[in-house]
């Protein structure tokens, strides 16, 4: 038979090795395969083969989101002080410090002021990488500011959730900022001025149960992560695997809790266009 | 004490059983009297010296006054109603109007079960979405007729379920914290037991924050924080005790007004005791509040909670 009669091929030369410079290609997390950074950076930080969304810190997103990328950024003095001491494995001051050489000094949330499609307005971006991008008393500080300001100055307020919920070294100050910044949200509504949620990947826990599900807007960014309890949490509750898709974007927009999925090359023109909207513009 | 710190009862137990055995039988009355004194003392002293973790086991004690024994003891009239005239009822929440020392009010409050079958059909005081918007309408009613809410915190938390979060359990919660900040009437709370995340600040947006001396309030159950931070559940004591989730904690750090004393052995001891020292700090809120005239009670909330957290300014 012939097929174990064939003789070997003498072996082929395998491609050449070529070395390739770190952080030339990139993974990406969803179709797994090696695209190259250059390209992906140019898509918006979207995988240009499966259109997964990479996840943007917070100076991506305004750079993304403000006219001519230009901003100016308001409470950036506002700090962690460690109000309870807080030590688990490691102290969380030491923490902070760590996050604060690592990512910067603005905490979890870079609030800024510029200008979308020409109109005023403020958005608060959410830094995931710092400690997870958890609200503690700085991103409750500088939120509620921001949407003070908002209605002092009759602007606009955009919020780009990414967290995964309150901090747990802050205690109960954490839970507190979620009345804390839907207090200050009351009052911009009622002012009739628009508030926009962006919903990205992840927005759970103390986030979405205050500041993320109050918008006059909700967008989400395709197949973020948003719910108010973590997958595995219920996943223990319920001792069940979840159905694919649960608590995606696309799964709360079946259900009612959103209202629309925007891929990120058309965030900021729909979010322009719906300023104009409700601005009546 | 015993060596097992969730045993800290155990001496306590022991004397009550010790009078006990000798009260049926021919004992000297001076001996059982001398008992009951030591009974006290032994008694005081445990309970003034809990750890935060002590307390949480007291917060979760099955015989602790719940909401509807403290509307029992503390309220006439009491007329429960029921649903979110959306989806459903939900036992985890009752709600209900009544009047306190004669006024007419809304009452509100998390409500656990004691044995199986009330456990689960209150689903251990965790609230669904329904719960939430239940709590809301009738906060609105109260609102639009004018009367003074009263709301009893007492959950783990807010149920973490697929239902719920298909029917928007953030969502139901958010909607309340915004919409309590303006409520136009008088809010006073009180966390009877376990203040447990958003699932208890959905109901404890307010004018007056009371808390029990024994209750706890926290961001994340101590078995939570545990398991994320120090990736083992069994390190709940240190949690506890690092997140800072007893009264004395919760009102150093501006969220509570006041702390509520409990009868000498925690309010699951004597549970008509434990309401009877809570009735005057809600008297004196309500007659508090109710000479606030508006816009001033709905500003004065803001306030409140506009100064909640810590930070430092660089």
């Amino acid at each position: 038979m012939a097929w174990f009669q064939k003789e070997k091929k003498p072996k082929e030369p395998t491609e050449k090795q070529v070395a390739i410079p770190e952080g030339l290609w990139v993974k990406c997390e969803e179709c797994k395969a090696a695209v190259y950074r250059k390209e992906v950076e140019q898509n918006f930080n979207v995988c240009p083969k499966c259109g997964y969304h990479f996840r943007l810190n917070a100076r991506e997103r305004l750079d993304l989101l403000y006219d001519d990328q230009a901003y100016k950024e308001l409470a950036s003095n506002i700090r962690s002080g460690d109000p309870l001491d807080f030590r688990d494995t490691k102290r969380y001051r030491d923490r902070l410090k760590v996050y604060e050489q690592r990512v910067g000094k603005g905490d979890a949330v870079i609030c800024a002021e510029g200008k979308i499609d020409g109109i005023h307005v403020v958005i608060c971006a959410m830094e995931y990488n710092f400690m997870g991008g958890s609200m503690g008393s700085v991103v409750g500080e500088k939120i509620t500011l921001a949407v003070e300001r908002c209605i002092d100055r009759k602007e606009p307020l955009i919020i780009v959730s990414c967290s995964g919920g309150a901090r747990m070294q802050e205690g109960i100050l954490s839970l507190m900022q979620m009345a804390k910044i839907s207090a200050a949200l009351a009052r911009l509504s009622e002012a009739g001025l628009p508030f926009i949620s962006v919903l990205t990947d992840p927005t759970t826990g103390g986030v979405t149960a205050s500041y993320a599900m109050l918008g006059d807007l909700h967008i989400a960014e395709p197949k973020a992560l948003i719910g108010f309890a973590g997958p595995r949490v219920i996943e223990q509750t319920i001792r069940q695997t979840l159905p694919e898709g649960f608590q995606r974007a696309e799964f709360l927009m079946e259900h009612g809790m959103i209202d629309l999925i925007t891929a990120r090359a058309d965030m900021k023109p729909t979010i322009g266009r719906f300023l104009r909207f409700f601005l009546n513009k | 004490m015993s060596a097992d710190p969730s045993q800290f009862d155990e001496p306590i137990i022991a004397l009550r059983r010790q009078i006990d055995e000798l009260s049926a039988g021919e004992a000297d009355p001076a001996q059982i009297e001398e008992l009951q004194r030591k009974l006290t003392k032994v008694t005081k002293e445990i309970y003034s010296n809990l750890t935060p973790w002590q307390k949480t086991l007291v917060a979760r004690h099955p015989q602790r006054p719940y909401t509807l024994d403290f509307i029992g003891f503390l309220f006439e009239d009491w007329t429960e109603v029921h649903g979110d005239r959306k989806f459903a009822d939900d036992a985890a929440i009752v709600a209900g109007f009544a009047r306190f020392r004669g006024t007419p009010c809304a009452v509100i409050g998390h409500q656990k079960g004691r044995n199986t079958k009330e456990k689960i059909i209150r689903n251990f005081g965790q609230p669904k979405p329904e719960g939430f918007r239940k709590a809301l309408r009738i906060m609105q009613l109260a609102e639009k007729f004018k009367l003074p809410i009263f709301t009893f915190v007492d959950t783990q938390g807010a149920y973490p379920g697929v239902g719920a979060e298909e029917r928007g359990q953030a969502e139901a919660i958010a909607v309340n914290l915004r919409e309590m900040a303006a409520l136009k009437v008088p809010i006073i709370v009180s966390v009877v037991g376990e203040g447990g995340s958003g699932g208890a600040l959905g109901i404890a947006v307010g004018d007056r924050i009371l808390m029990l001396e024994h209750a706890i309030y926290s961001v994340i159950s101590p078995e939570g924080c545990a398991a994320i931070l120090w990736k083992n559940a069994t390190a709940a004591a240190d949690a506890a005790a690092a997140m800072k989730i007893t009264a004395r904690d919760i009102k150093r750090l501006g969220i509570v007004d006041e702390i509520v004393p409990e009868p000498p052995g925690g309010a699951h001891s004597d549970p008509p005791k434990s309401a009877e020292l809570l009735a005057p700090y809600l008297e004196r809120a309500l007659h508090d509040l109710q000479k606030l005239k508006l816009p001033m009670l709905v500003e004065e909330r803001y306030k409140k909670f506009r100064r909640m957290g810590a930070f430092e300014k660089a």
